[in-house]
């Protein structure tokens, strides 16, 4: 019989393709987007994209139901007058009468105390402009959301290798037989290293993941090693332990590109204890990084200028230098310092067992050793040497947030580059590969300001909002030690909080400690809900007024494209775009997506038009930067500089002819220079003609050893994305940390730390790795709270976002607490009921389910699932608010008082790091006349004006869906 | 398999019109070898077939609430090399037709005697016609079974008992009914009807008792270790892949607990098979209508949840993949 | 005669669920009309996708595995849903044997959904027709398309290319290689379906490590030996033989 459905047939229709970058979560993978009469028909990988060569995740397929989503907010609001925040009840206004309210506020605010604004965001993908802007704005807070997410693991790595995982370098997996992937979040970095790990399993490579959980990658590992949660430090110190008791570390590399085999002074009492031997060898007045370091030669027997031609030094013993003083090369310093970290003691602590851990040093060490890799490719190094080839150790280390997001991250991530750099890995050919603009100088150069006085009316900040502190000098902190900003970054409680503490901001500003401020803004960051740590209180206090009955945080302002629960608690609300329907760049300035052959930045061109009102947060900073004349968007006449946003990238330049811009690719008059160059007007159109990529690739002898590689270094150079050619010899012994452990022992002429502080510095400061047990941990009594609880996220959502989006929330409604059935069955918890999670801090109410993939005394959910009710236009019955949860509610910002202070930050007493996963619980069974309801729950939240409708059934269909959503809402 | 009402409905209406039509066929062959005296068709088989046409028409309703697209219907009789399902909405209407002519012929008088033998047994045309509604009652007993009877991995019904047990059962109820009918509009008729339905009972007594035997015996060819590929004997599902249920989950399990699954069982063999019995033989000592009628008001109660538990106990091997949320 | 199918390998899937949104966002604007969607903001979303992921665990702390399992039809040699079609709707095409359904034929019975052992069938309930997998039949044949997309949208999302295609009965093709090579099997052999679609099972690779490999001829720490070494000028046998 006649076949009457013809399945090839293509529905009729007016079809585009358009190709712009994902933003579904901070992959940036490349894709192109079919449009059928105008509505989005299929959401599909670039396959010419450098990055994703044509894949694409759950999330990115998905794009559809969140461009269409009813939770869009579409109209500027206002908070009702006489509404309470937290209620949601708004009213619509202009986006003129939106500028005036805000031109007005900042306008005072700038002039009179421009600190007492301050701009926080999430992960906006443009922290370049919103750094720009809070500079030019004057005031000093500003951070994105790194503090809250992985900063440990940025400056773990940079401030030991000049390098880190992620944007900025990661595992050669084409090359390498060994790779170990420790506590990884599934979203992170997600196509690439899913591309990468497949390949990587095909070519017959060994895939180790250690995580207290094995789901997503963790799941097609070759071993699964489950540790307790953060105690990687404590393994990673025993295998290195392990490693240089059995010989298996990489001399060579170490001795010449690190610092293991230069002498550091070992005499106690002298004034240097701890610092680098020196000799007087002149150098250039603004060299960096003054090679000035002392070896003591095995051949002649003696002290010698670091890297002198021939020599050989000792990485072992102990040494009288001429002038008397005993000294050590820092490899001798960090044998000593792992002589008690022991497999067997690790094991104690990891709940690893000893065979595991010395099996996967001897593993890593032979493989590293025996399976060598020599490229055929020719370079030379910065102190002059020819190289015929490039050689690689081929084991690969990938981590990410399970192993940053402790208070003892820092410290634990530098054990990991120190490993990895013992092993001989760095830049290497199967091992840790950099991507542009990164090797940076240890640490990179940008500074924040270093007083109060660098925060003036109507002028910009001087200096940048965020820095890396190289010396105690560089904190930004007022004459008596005190934080200047409100996050408290750069000061004695986190000096090198290089990426902020945003999760202390609203706490700190609702508490006037450091000082009161009167307009926060908030942009993509829900920190009303999951992006916050204890969200029951933070809500009570976006909400808590002063004895006047003034809001303590008397303004605040929220852009965001969907109703998420913090919308709930603004004044003001900007109605941002979808990554459809705005211009974007992925710039040089802020987090690229190079890859490993050479720089790579890209961009985002609009697909379909804004939706109702909304406008691209951009396009509101620009607008806003123009109407307060900030110097950097207004000509000298006061008018206007750049039209828009897409005016602005092309004709900015970091300052007035640098030639640098937003933007690498296509610079110069014609676009044919790239990196530095005079701004093109035709920039846009010829990102566009080139799948909105630009990928310089790198001749093949600038691609490894880069920092030690002339050529690059050179070439780095010359195009600007480095201010020195000096090689960036590898921290494994931090002089930089001690600096800051002289200062707290008063044994340093410069600022000095409080007093109730200088313990908490000298401890934690410690030039050479230690393992400590996590801050909350040993403030906790671990008889009653005996467990660790933990949150990932699903690959299949990003964050809070997804949970508006019809497809994805099908696929993760609501979460369950993941419990070892012994752990729950001891605690009389049954598979699929409901319970209680509860920390010092808080409780939680959940539902059970066990597993057998999860470390004993672990317990963990998906984060994020879990939602206010009627908050992202869920139905008040939606399963995310009935029946998921948010562990959120169990962990503190703050740690309990103790001897380093009243108030201090749940994080990384070096970085700020905020301590997620640090928290510990215990569980009991439900009560059988509890409601079979997630705890805790909020009164709802109402339909906000100008967000869509909510139907029963949902028939998407490209081309059509929009007509008949009209036609049903005219009838 | 999760029950679904318009085919409980379906298989047991049709069932009841199947029997019924049979006890007349029964009937008048009796009849006609002058085992049993003649009947006033007019009144008797006529009615009788009406009866049976009733619940025929009622059966063909329910199905149609099965069905998403109703008005396609038609097309479902296109597939009769392949499918028994196709094969039964071809043997429906046209034992629907039979009963119809049949009960016509009796109704209005239009049969005709095509020969006398010597011995003065007549060959009525009505009964030609009721010989092809028998076939075609058979038919469809097999049609309706065997939907069921040929899934090869429902083991629980890939046995010849489905086929058997959907006969019985039916033939069952229909004389039952037949006998309520008999006792009220032939009352000659009645025992003999009565003493058919008991032995028809006791028979879907043993046979369905031995589907229940064997089924409780299966060992389910299908494990989570053919399912998956994977040799281990502890897998356990964490996820299904979605969390507000699909028509995995609901067309394919009961949902029902396992002591509900008990209760319905033990209702079912007690509605279906004494309680009919004795309201039977209560009903005819009693020359009793009403009690007969409520023997086989109770029986088709039975005979409901009869058709829950056969699609429920029924465990289709994708629910392995289908357990934990 | 060809047989298209899939090849999935559990040994590199991760459970993202790319190829399950990717086929929907496909399929619900193609030929199979919209892919229906209830209560999508609400209690109990649920909705027709013709592909799932689904989460094993296999064994026991601390030796489990935890296993991602993604499942669409199967294209089976012998498919069990479509002989039981009343309508003719559910069929497999002679030239490709992918099997299809009707839309336009099917009148909603789920009677194949029945006879199909993997519960791959979704029926879409506002439709009210039978819908499953068509392997992007409207895909793979549009020449529209530059070649190296006429694949299955799944198999192009895939990030970790988990999901092959190809004709499993050609037995030069990479599907059949790998089938042949990599161990591939399919699903609940006992019925005699043959799915066309295959499994690749795990494997793992393992690192034996040899004594005399730690025990190194270039062992470093042999270079930090410093011989107990006196002084030039002190006494030596130099000093006081007379040989």
């Amino acid at each position: 019989m006649a076949v009457v459905h013809d399945p090839l047939k293509q529905p009729a229709g007016r079809i585009e393709n358009k190709n712009t970058t994902c933003y579904m979560c901070a992959c940036r993978c490349g894709i192109r987007v079919t449009l059928r009469d105008g509505e989005v028909r299929y959401i599909q990988g670039n396959p010419e994209h450098p990055l994703n060569k044509g894949v694409i995740c759950a999330k990115g397929a998905s794009g559809i139901m969140k461009q269409y989503s009813p939770a869009r907010l579409t109209k500027p609001l206002r908070r009702k007058a006489g509404a309470e925040r937290g209620t949601a009840q708004f009213e619509e206004i202009s986006w003129e009468e939106t500028f005036d309210i805000l031109e007005q506020r900042l306008k005072k605010l700038r002039a009179t105390d421009p600190k007492k604004f301050a701009l926080f965001t999430g992960r906006d993908q443009m922290q370049a402009l919103t750094g720009l802007f809070s500079k030019q704005f004057g005031t000093p807070n500003y951070a994105a959301h790194g503090g809250f997410c992985s900063v440990n693991m940025a400056t773990g790595m940079i401030y030991t290798m000049g390098g880190s995982f992620w944007e900025f370098g990661g595992p050669d997996l084409d090359r390498a037989k060994l790779f170990v992937m420790i506590g990884t979040a599934e979203d992170h970095h997600s196509n690439p290293m899913k591309m990468a790990l497949s390949k990587f399993k095909r070519n017959g490579g060994r895939f180790i993941s250690v995580n207290p959980i094995r789901t997503g990658y963790s799941a097609i590992a070759d071993e699964w090693v489950p540790i307790k949660p953060g105690t990687d430090g404590a393994l990673i110190l025993a295998i290195i332990h392990e490693l240089i008791r059995t010989g298996l570390y990489d001399r060579e590399f170490l001795v010449q590109y690190s610092n293991a085999a230069e002498l550091v002074s070992a005499d106690e009492q002298s004034d240097d204890f701890g610092l680098f031997a020196r000799t007087d060898i002149p150098h250039a007045p603004d060299c960096f990084d003054p090679q000035d370091r002392v070896w003591w030669d095995r051949n002649q027997n003696k002290a010698l200028h670091a890297r002198t031609a021939g020599a050989d030094p000792f990485l072992l013993g102990e040494f009288i230098l001429p002038d008397g003083r005993k000294a050590k090369p820092a490899f001798q310093l960090l044998k000593e310092r792992v002589e008690s970290y022991t497999p067997e003691w690790a094991s104690e602590v990891t709940g690893i067992p000893v065979e595991t851990i010395q099996r996967l040093a001897h593993e890593m060490g032979i493989t590293a050793r025996d399976e060598k890799i020599e490229l055929p490719i020719a370079w030379t190094d910065v102190w002059g040497k020819d190289h015929d080839t490039v050689t690689g150790n081929p084991v690969a280390f990938h981590a990410m947030r399970g192993m940053a997001a402790h208070s003892n991250g820092f410290q634990t991530i530098r054990a990991l580059t120190i490993l990895m750099s013992i092993l001989g890995t760095i830049d290497r050919p199967g091992g840790f590969r950099h991507k542009a603009p990164f090797p940076r100088p240890i640490p990179p150069c940008a500074k924040t300001p270093k007083s109060p006085d660098d925060v003036q009316p109507n002028t910009p900040l001087n200096g940048m909002p965020l820095g890396w502190p190289a010396h105690p000098n560089d904190l930004f902190v007022d004459e008596n030690g005190q934080p200047v900003r409100i996050d408290k970054a750069f000061s004695w409680e986190f000096p090198l909080a290089a990426h902020g503490l945003m999760h202390n901001v609203i706490t700190n500003a609702w508490r006037q400690d450091p000082y009161a401020i009167d307009t926060l803004l908030i942009f993509m960051s829900n920190m009303a809900w999951n992006s916050t740590m204890n969200t029951d209180n933070v809500r009570k206090m976006l909400n808590d007024k002063d004895d006047s009955g003034e809001y303590k945080i008397p303004f605040l302002v929220v852009c965001d494209a969907f109703q998420s629960e913090m919308v709930a608690y603004a004044d003001l609300v900007l109605p941002d775009t979808t990554y459809l329907e705005r211009h974007d760049v992925m710039s040089m300035l802020d987090r690229p997506i190079s890859e490993f052959d050479g720089p790579v930045d890209s961009v985002r061109i609009p697909v379909v038009p804004p939706t109702g009102e909304c406008k691209p947060f951009q396009e509101v900073l620009i607008e806003l930067g123009s109407r307060l004349q900030l110097p950097a968007f207004t000509r000298a006449d006061g008018t206007r500089k750049f039209r828009d946003y897409p005016d602005f990238i092309t004709n900015y330049e970091t300052e007035p002819g640098s030639g640098i811009g937003f933007l690498a690719g296509w610079r110069g008059k014609g676009g044919e220079k790239f990196m530095k160059g005079e701004p093109n007007p035709n920039q846009w159109e010829m990102y566009e003609k080139n799948n909105c990529v630009f990928h310089y690739e790198m001749p093949k002898s600038f691609q490894y050893m880069r920092n030690w590689n002339r050529g690059y270094l050179n070439w780095a150079q010359e195009h600007r994305l480095l201010r020195h050619a000096e090689p960036i010899n590898i921290h494994i012994y931090s002089e930089i940390l001690m600096n800051f452990r002289l200062a707290a022992q008063g044994k340093l002429d410069c600022k000095q730390p409080p007093d109730h502080l200088r313990k908490r510095i000298e401890t934690y400061f410690d030039p050479l790795p230690f393992y400590f047990e996590p801050l909350e941990a040993s403030l906790t009594d671990k008889h009653k709270y005996p467990l660790n609880a933990v949150t990932q996220r699903p690959m299949a959502m990003y964050h809070s976002w997804d949970s508006q989006n019809a497809w994805l929330r099908q696929i993760h409604a609501y979460n369950f607490l993941y419990v070892h059935p012994k752990t729950a069955q001891k605690q009389g918890i049954d598979d699929g009921k409901w319970m209680w999670v509860e920390s010092m801090h808080g409780k939680a109410r959940c539902l059970c389910r066990y597993s057998e993939a999860v470390e004993p005394g672990t317990v963990w959910t998906w984060n994020a699932i879990g939602k206010a009710k009627g908050a992202w236009r869920l139905d008040k019955d939606a399963n995310e608010s009935e029946l998921g949860f948010l562990l959120n509610h169990v962990i503190s910002e703050e740690l309990p008082p103790h001897a380093d202070g009243k108030h201090i930050s749940n994080s990384d007493p070096n970085t700020g790091q905020a301590g997620w996963y640090d928290v510990r619980v215990r569980i009991y069974p439900a009560g059988a006349d509890e409601p079979q309801m997630s705890y805790p729950q909020y009164d709802a939240m109402p339909a906000l004006p100008g967000t869509g409708k909510t139907g029963k059934v949902l028939k998407y269909f490209a081309g059509a869906f929009r007509r008949k959503a009209e036609k049903v809402g005219k009838q | 398999m999760h029950p679904a009402f318009s085919v409980i409905f379906l298989t047991t209406l049709i069932g009841v019109g199947q029997g019924v039509f049979l006890a007349l066929f029964t009937g008048q062959s009796y009849s006609a070898l002058e085992l049993l005296p003649i009947q006033d068709s007019m009144r008797f088989y006529g009615n009788g077939a009406i009866i049976a046409l009733v619940f025929l028409i009622g059966g063909l309703v329910a199905s149609f609430f099965h069905l998403g697209r109703p008005e396609r219907a038609w097309r479902a009789a296109t597939q009769w090399r392949t499918s028994w399902l196709s094969r039964e909405v071809i043997a429906l209407p046209i034992l629907m037709f039979f009963v119809f002519v049949y009960g016509a012929m009796q109704r209005f008088g239009w049969d005709q005697t095509l020969f006398t033998n010597t011995a003065g047994v007549t060959l009525q045309l009505s009964l030609v016609v009721a010989t092809l509604g028998m076939l075609a009652t058979f038919a469809l007993f097999i049609c309706t079974g065997m939907i069921y009877a040929c899934l090869k991995f429902l083991q629980e019904w890939y046995t010849p008992l489905t086929v058997i047990n959907y006969t019985l059962l039916g033939t069952a109820s229909g004389f039952v009914l037949v006998t309520a009918f008999a006792s009220y509009s032939a009352p000659e008729l009645m025992r003999f009807y009565g003493i058919w339905s008991t032995i028809i009972i006791v028979g879907a007594f043993f046979t369905r008792a031995a589907s229940l035997f064997r089924n409780n015996r299966i060992k389910a060819k299908s494990t989570l270790q053919t399912a998956l590929g994977v040799r281990h004997n502890k897998i356990q599902q964490k996820s299904m892949g979605f969390m507000g249920g699909s028509v995995n989950t609901r067309d394919f399990f009961h949902h029902a607990s396992l002591m509900f699954m008990k209760r319905m069982k033990w209702i079912f063999l007690v509605l279906v098979f004494p309680v009919p019995i004795i309201l039977l033989w209560l009903g005819m000592s009693n020359n009793s209508t009403s009690i007969l009628l409520a023997a086989f008001i109770v029986q088709y109660l039975g005979l409901i949840a009869e058709r829950w538990f056969f699609f429920a106990q029924a465990n289709h091997p994708q629910n392995l993949y289908y357990q934990t949320i | 005669m060809t047989q298209l199918a899939l090849v999935i390998d559990l040994n590199v899937c991760v459970g993202c669920h790319a190829c399950v949104t990717s086929c929907k966002e496909w399929n619900t604007s193609g030929s199979a009309g919209f892919m229906t969607d209830e209560n999508p903001y609400g209690k109990d979303p649920t909705g027709t996708f013709f592909n799932r992921v689904q989460t094993y665990e296999i064994g026991e702390f601390p030796n489990t595995e935890t296993l991602h399992f993604p499942k669409s039809c199967l294209h089976c040699e012998d498919p069990p849903c479509v002989p039981v079609c009343p309508t003719g709707a559910s069929y497999k095409r002679e030239s490709d044997g992918i099997v299809l359904v009707d839309y336009d034929k099917c009148i909603g019975c789920r009677y194949c959904s029945w006879a199909c052992p993997y519960g791959v069938r979704e029926i879409d309930e506002t439709q009210k027709v039978m819908k499953k997998c068509t392997l992007c039949v409207d895909r793979i044949y549009d020449q529209s398309l530059p070649e190296s997309e006429r694949k299955p949208a799944c198999v192009l999302a895939c990030p970790t290319s988990a999901r092959l295609f190809g004709d499993v009965h050609d037995s030069e093709s990479d599907v059949s290689a790998v089938i042949r090579e990599e161990g591939g099997y399919q699903l609940m052999p006992e019925w005699g379906t043959k799915p066309a679609n295959h499994y690749l099972p795990r494997r793992k690779t393992r690192m034996r490590i040899h004594e005399d490999e730690l025990q190194r001829a270039d062992n470093p720490l042999n270079k930090e030996q410093r011989g107990p070494r006196g002084p030039i000028d002190a006494p030596t046998l130099d000093d006081s033989t007379s040989w």
